[in-house]
């Protein structure tokens, strides 16, 4: 009898209190339904059209796709990425680690200060930023340019053939340095301090400390920056869109798979094409994900 | 699909009753749409006078995308004398913007009224079905007004799309100190070009021009001035794509030349690196457009003085030739809810001598109207960034030895965007033109293939 009563009333209660939380986050569903759901599933719609200049609208089924694995610029544009992936991506989690590491072990006088100025590349707009840096790769004029001049040296022109994706790589690096470094940062504040006094007592130093307490805690923290990094680079598309503008043919159309797409979309005035080749990158993305992610949890339960 | 495919081009003054005429215009937005997207040439009748003074009389609000500068004068005159329509003036961002943006309008229907559109991509635009052809509004009678090459661009297959607002007929601009300081005249015959370009490299240091590679603006008007003609489009379903020819080989071998032993710079043009170029003196001359003089004021004011204007080299001592970089027309869209006003619109910006005159002093947008390249208002102005010399009045002269014959393809976007990365990717990086050419016209006519177009 208590039990029907109580099972009632909180049955009521609940039902008020679902009522509430769905409505918080109605705004959000309404949003990514929109944003995000309906324009996915349009593209995909879209992907498998095809539609010519001369002759309309024709549905080809999977033929985008199958034009795509074969397009040496969508596969040179992955190809790039992935070299982004392996050279970039751990120059730059390398550094932010031993910038948050360092930050850390209190050992800096002005921390705080270093800390904002390491974050502040990042809150720069990529805009802003990529036209900053293109003055400054600027073969003649440019400030690099100009140092090396004033040393009786031939100054290298940055944005050449050869030289282009390191200088790409170069402000992806510039850029998120910081916000990869303050999340590291967070996730070793959160480290118990026990752990540090057990060692100093065990007589570790900071760097012993760092390699096998800090890392091993932040594994997860460490993987998640990992993880979005490779999204990242995959997606790359806001510095090669705006250093094309100053190095077109260094650049070229399909400098990235994203870049591709849009170009593919708005110049070539093909857009079916272009959302097979976005959503092939989505797979490719997400196959690498899931890759990195296997081989992480497959290492930790090693570990454990 | 309607009985349109009549080329002649009837004009009757005489009314006919506006029923009709809206159901011609009618017709002709539908065959621009559907399967096959290739628009019919539909002949709508005339709009009577009477029609167009109804319509100015009566409250409108036209939307008008361009970009040129401080054109809000030219639409303030337009105000004052239609005071019931008023214009929204919008730039979308330049050139390549509005055109992203536009072919979205098309697709969406939410197109501005009236639209500036560069010469070539106007057949691309027009292919889409999109752009009103202005024949009903007597638009065919104003020929004689605009120079040949101009009305050549916007006058096709029976149809008048625009009226031209600006052209960009190529000349030479040289640095005089320079050239006296090397012992040599700027040349006038592409054949002294080579030993020319050698006696300022040696004695001067500088290049004598500079060739960019992240434009294909300055070598096709090269192309143009040779009399070559690598694009055509017959409106319908065939393009023709030709830079196997003689008359291209010729100019491309030229510039390859000059290239590869070192007489000419290949600096993109017109970014931050070439205005320090060009102001450090790098160049000595620029082959420039009528666009030219008054933007190298803005760029290079230091160098105040020291430049000159004159024709460009030539191949035939006889027949002078030049090309064309840049210019456009502005073009009443098909989905405009407002035709005859913003036919109109597009009548006084271009036409009307108050407007032409003024964009053509004011705002230094090289005139294509005939009547204000022979006012002397415009041709006698003395200019002290060039010496004192009356460069709008060399320009002028220019202007009309440029082909009117010339054609682009109706997918300049991807034109464009292919030769930076094979000729102007050539161009760049020094290697051989020819391969870079070759590489060029490969793409393009795979791109015509692929979009169903027949390639001759």
């Amino acid at each position: 009898m208590s039990v029907t009563t109580v099972r009632h009333v909180r049955h009521g209660s609940k039902q008020k209190q679902n009522l509430v939380a769905y409505s918080f986050i109605l705004p959000f569903v309404i949003v990514f339904l929109a944003m995000l759901l309906v324009p996915l599933v349009y593209s995909a719609y879209l992907s498998l059209f095809r539609t010519q200049l001369v002759g309309g609208r024709n549905f080809v089924w999977f033929a985008n796709y199958g034009r795509a694995l074969t397009d040496s610029l969508f596969l040179t544009g992955v190809g790039r990425m992935a070299l982004f992936l392996v050279i970039q991506v751990p120059v730059m989690l390398g550094l932010a680690l031993f910038f948050a590491l360092a930050l850390d072990s209190g050992h800096v006088r002005g921390a705080r200060f270093a800390r904002l100025a390491i974050f502040v590349p990042h809150a720069v707009p990529g805009v802003v930023a990529a036209l900053m840096w293109g003055y400054l790769y600027g073969k003649n004029f440019g400030p690099i340019a100009q140092a090396f001049t004033a040393l009786g040296l031939r100054p290298p022109n940055l944005l050449s053939n050869g030289n282009v994706i390191g200088a790409t790589m170069n402000i992806v690096t510039w850029e998120w340095i910081g916000y990869n470094m303050v999340i590291l940062y967070a996730a070793l504040r959160s480290i118990p301090p026990e752990l540090y006094e057990a060692a100093r007592i065990d007589g570790a130093g900071q760097i012993r400390i760092a390699w096998s307490i800090k890392i091993p805690s932040i594994r997860s923290a460490l993987l998640l920056t990992v993880i979005f990094s490779i999204i990242g680079s995959f997606q790359l598309f806001n510095e090669p869109k705006l250093l094309y503008v100053l190095a077109p043919n260094a650049i070229g159309s399909s400098f990235s798979p994203n870049l591709y797409a849009y170009n593919l979309a708005f110049t070539n005035q093909d857009v079916n094409y272009a959302a097979a080749i976005a959503f092939l990158l989505g797979f490719v993305i997400m196959i690498v994900s899931y890759v990195m992610q296997l081989s992480a949890e497959r290492r930790a339960r090693r570990a454990a | 699909m309607t009985d349109g495919k009549n080329k002649e081009n009837r004009m009757r003054k005489n009314s006919v009753t506006a029923a009709l005429a809206a159901a011609s215009m009618l017709l002709a937005g539908c065959s621009g749409s559907g399967a096959s997207n290739v628009p019919a040439a539909t002949k709508a009748s005339a709009v009577s006078q009477d029609k167009i003074d109804a319509a100015m009389g009566t409250a409108t609000t036209l939307n008008f995308w361009t970009w040129v500068p401080k054109i809000q004068d030219e639409i303030d005159l337009f105000e004052a004398k239609y005071p019931k329509i008023k214009v929204n003036l919008s730039n979308q961002g330049g050139a390549t913007a509005q055109y992203q943006k536009l072919r979205t309008a098309i697709s969406s229907g939410a197109v501005p009224d009236v639209a500036q559109i560069e010469y070539p991509f106007l057949p691309s635009f027009i292919l889409t079905g999109g752009i009103l052809d202005l024949t009903p509004y007597g638009f065919a009678d104003l020929k004689p007004n605009f120079v040949p090459a101009a009305w050549g661009q916007v006058a096709q297959r029976g149809a008048v799309y625009g009226l031209p607002s600006d052209v960009g007929p190529t000349g030479q601009l040289f640095r005089t100190d320079i050239f006296s300081k090397a012992g040599i005249q700027a040349p006038t015959s592409w054949n002294d070009y080579a030993a020319a370009a050698k006696t300022i490299k040696d004695k001067t240091g500088s290049y004598i021009t500079d060739l960019p590679g992240n434009s294909m603006s300055p070598m096709v008007a090269f192309l143009w001035q040779a009399g070559a003609k690598p694009f055509a489009y017959d409106g319908n379903k065939t393009v023709t794509i030709d830079l196997s020819s003689d008359a291209v080989k010729k100019v491309v071998s030229f510039w390859n030349d000059l290239i590869q032993k070192n007489l000419v710079s290949t600096d993109n043009q017109l970014d931050d690196n070439w205005y320090q170029s060009i102001s450090a003196g790098k160049y000595a001359s620029w082959l420039a457009a009528a666009w030219g003089p008054s933007f190298l004021q803005g760029t290079a004011a230091k160098t105040s003085g020291l430049w000159s204007a004159t024709p460009l080299p030539q191949w035939d001592g006889a027949a002078a030739a030049s090309g064309n970089q840049g210019g456009s027309t502005d073009v009443v869209m098909k989905g405009s809810k407002n035709p005859i006003a913003a036919a109109q619109l597009v009548k006084f910006i271009n036409d009307d001598p108050s407007s032409t005159t003024m964009l053509a002093t004011k705002q230094f947008q090289f005139p294509a109207s005939v009547a204000t390249l022979k006012l002397s208002e415009f041709t006698d102005q003395k200019s002290a960034f060039y010496g004192g010399q009356k460069v709008n009045a060399v320009f002028a002269s220019i202007s009309g030895t440029v082909d009117p014959a010339w054609q682009w393809l109706p997918y300049n976007d991807y034109v464009s965007s292919s030769f930076k990365e094979t000729l102007g990717k050539a161009i760049t990086d020094k290697t051989d033109l020819l391969t870079g050419l070759a590489a060029w016209e490969t793409q393009i006519k795979a791109y015509g293939k692929q979009q169903g177009f027949t390639v001759k």
